[in-house]
């Protein structure tokens, strides 16, 4: 029992230093910059990385179980070109997303499958992912292709108002695309939490062999982690081509780098085990801020990378201490 | 006769120089034999296959880093923004951007970089070493900001440069030959030499198979990541130089994109375990050799680049297939089954 709070803890510990970082940061831009302190300052963080912070949900997943995905980016790209291409082609929208959302999935277990069943690295599976999905975008097409389909449309200019006061600075506005994200983490946060799949995908990456001792279906687990990452970054990429209204294959290029980023600064374990989809939500918003900051300081765009290494660093670092204590603790407990 | 044949065989880099004649063999045939010809212009030889050994020289040199780096069991995916640094520097410095004092001398920019370069491999190893980071995860930190760095050096530029010294890096010749050959033959003698005749090599291996075990045995394992990750730094740094001095200039944006890619596939290419432990660097320079040439193949062929990158995703997969051992069990298990049916029947 003890055992399991001290984990709680940890997993607290790295999503509080989360929240108020981003409360700090925040707050930092209120200070310095004119027009910064706004409900459409903070919704735009929403509408401006919806994509990521699904996509980010998705591979937190599977860094749940211990393992990684970087194939998510060429996913999102390819889901875009492909959706493209097809609308072009006549075919009805809702048709073209259950088409492109079910590759995903597909994608997504084939490569849990050689994981699992052939112990290869995830790493190198995962690369040879992202080569074969950025390889098909330009194979359907070099160029970008817009999209004018009706329903893409409407999604993609659809938005709420929210108005809190009559102040200029208490109003903003929602796209309706930013509504799936806010599902996909309704129903991810009940799937983790209350759910056997959720539970067996932390006692997984707790220690894997222990799992299947303990009886649990480690291929299925695993498998679905992966799936469920591929499906995520397709749902993604279906969100990403609302936004642009558009898909091209060089898209997005090293985002699956901001994607674990978020999920590290949202602290999520990258040895397995521990991690939260509010975490990694809040860590999306984190870099969302760091742009946001970014241009208001007129600063060189690359600025955003470096600061966001940076942090990724320190959340590392902060990580290895937590562990190492923890490591500490255990020992003093069997003594 | 057959002894001598069956020890070369036996060699790790034999099948990977074989499949490397073989599709320079196929390039021959395909072009009627245009492909082998070389010609002597100003005492330079040119033609289609020193191209390869040039062009492939940048990849040759990362691969035999990488080569060490995951026969520790570990990859170093940082290397592509290594080598943007490192051309952003050496580019900044010829041109008298940054430090105005050297007045654009050559070898001090060749020098600064490489050292620049090394200490990026350095905070790696420290990182995976010292604070004990899974090494993705650990060169990941640079592989982020490396581009970023490169870019605030050059403040987002693309930066030319006007030196026939730092052109003579890539497009240089001795003796007939392009001039990276020589570095290359350099660097991974000089990395040969170290790994064979001093213990460090057979240390590798012993780290790479159980380091926990290694360590007990009284090796210093935190040392030889470190100095592993240092090397393969150093090495990125001089491919970087290769890169900028053929664009002639830095452009941080592309320079060595997804290399690190390329080098970790010539490596298994090469049959080094991408686990860890078994690992031969002659074997992966011959993988190098191998991308090189598909890339030059398919192109020649007419085929758009981007079939390219799904061939080298096709290719990995099956390489890392053959090396897998539940592969090979489920394949043994297969053939044993159709015998058993053959015999009964």
């Amino acid at each position: 029992m003890e055992k399991t709070k001290k984990k709680f803890q940890i997993n607290n510990v790295s999503l509080l230093i989360t929240v108020v970082l981003f409360i700090l940061m925040f707050a930092f831009g209120s200070v310095k910059y004119d027009n910064f302190f706004s409900i459409s300052t903070f919704l735009n963080l929403f509408n401006d990385n919806a994509y990521l912070m699904i996509a980010g949900i998705g591979v937190t997943f599977v860094l749940i179980t211990g393992g990684i995905d970087i194939s998510i980016s060429s996913t999102i790209a390819f889901t875009g070109v492909f959706s493209a291409f097809l609308l072009q082609k006549g075919v009805p929208s809702f048709v073209v997303i259950a088409i492109v959302l079910l590759i995903g999935i597909l994608i997504g277990s084939a490569q849990g499958a050689l994981i699992h069943y052939f112990k290869m690295q995830p790493f190198i599976v995962t690369l040879a992912g992202q080569f074969l999905m950025r390889g098909l975008c330009v194979v359907i097409s070099e160029a970008s292709i817009p999209i004018s389909d009706p329903f893409f449309n409407s999604m993609a200019l659809g938005k709420v108002a929210i108005k809190l006061g009559n102040a200029k600075a208490a109003s903003g506005k929602l796209y309706y695309y930013v509504f799936i994200l806010f599902a996909v983490l309704l129903v991810s946060v009940y799937v983790l939490k209350f759910t056997k799949f959720g539970r067996s995908l932390y006692a997984l990456g707790g220690n894997e062999t222990s799992a299947e001792l303990m009886g649990l279906n480690v291929a299925r687990t695993k498998i679905g982690a992966y799936a469920i990452s591929s499906f995520c970054a397709a749902l993604g990429g279906v969100v990403f081509s609302f936004y642009t209204l558009a898909g091209y294959g060089l898209q997005n290029m090293g985002m699956e780098l901001d994607a674990l980023s978020s999920a590290v600064i949202g602290g999520t374990l990258l040895s397995g085990g521990v991690g939260t989809v509010v975490g990694t939500t809040i860590g999306a918003m984190i870099q969302g801020i760091i742009q946001t900051i970014v241009t208001y300081q007129n600063l060189n765009t690359w600025w955003t990378k470096v600061t966001i290494a940076a942090l990724l660093c320190f959340f590392i670092v902060i990580q290895r201490i937590i562990a190492i204590r923890a490591e500490k603790m255990k020992g003093k407990e069997e003594a | 006769m057959k002894e001598k044949w069956n020890k070369l065989s036996q060699k790790k880099a034999f099948w990977p120089v074989v499949i490397f004649l073989v599709i320079l063999l196929f390039n021959g045939i395909m072009t009627g034999g245009e492909f082998f010809s070389l010609s002597i212009v100003d005492g330079h030889l040119y033609g289609r296959l020193i191209d390869i050994f040039r062009n492939g020289s940048k990849l040759m040199i990362l691969a035999a880093g990488m080569t060490m780096v995951l026969a520790t069991g570990g990859t170093d995916i940082s290397v592509g923004s290594v080598m943007a640094i490192s051309g952003a520097i050496a580019c900044s410095i010829v041109n008298g951007n940054i430090l105005p004092g050297l007045h654009g001398n050559v070898a001090a920019a060749v020098v600064l970089s490489i050292l620049a370069g090394t200490l990026c491999g350095f905070w790696n190893g420290f990182l995976v070493a010292k604070v004990k980071i899974q090494p993705i995860v650990a060169t990941m930190i640079l592989l982020v900001a490396g581009r970023g760095i490169a870019q605030l050096i050059t403040k987002g530029k693309i930066i030319t440069v006007n030196s026939d010294a730092y052109y003579f890096i890539n497009g240089g010749y001795i003796l007939g030959l392009p001039f990276p050959l020589f570095i290359v033959i350099f660097l991974v003698g000089l990395l040969l030499l170290f790994v064979s005749r001093t213990s460090f090599g057979l240390f590798l291996e012993s780290v790479g198979c159980n380091a926990k075990a290694s360590k007990f045995a009284g090796i210093k394992v935190d040392r030889m990541l470190l100095a592993i990750y240092t090397i393969s730094g150093a090495f990125a740094a001089v491919a970087g130089l290769i890169e900028s001095s053929g664009i002639k200039g830095a452009d941080c944006n592309n320079a060595g994109l997804n290399i690190e890619l390329d080098a970790i596939l010539a490596v298994a290419i090469g049959g080094t375990n991408l686990m860890g432990g078994r690992f031969s660097i002659p074997a992966s320079i011959a993988g190098a050799l191998i991308v090189q040439s598909i890339t030059t193949t398919v192109l020649a062929q007419g085929v758009p680049a981007a079939y390219i990158r799904v061939l080298k995703a096709i290719l990995i997969i099956v390489i890392c297939l053959s090396q897998s051992k539940e592969f090979k069990g489920m394949l043994a298990a297969h053939k044993t089954a159709k015998k058993r049916k053959a015999v009964e029947e």
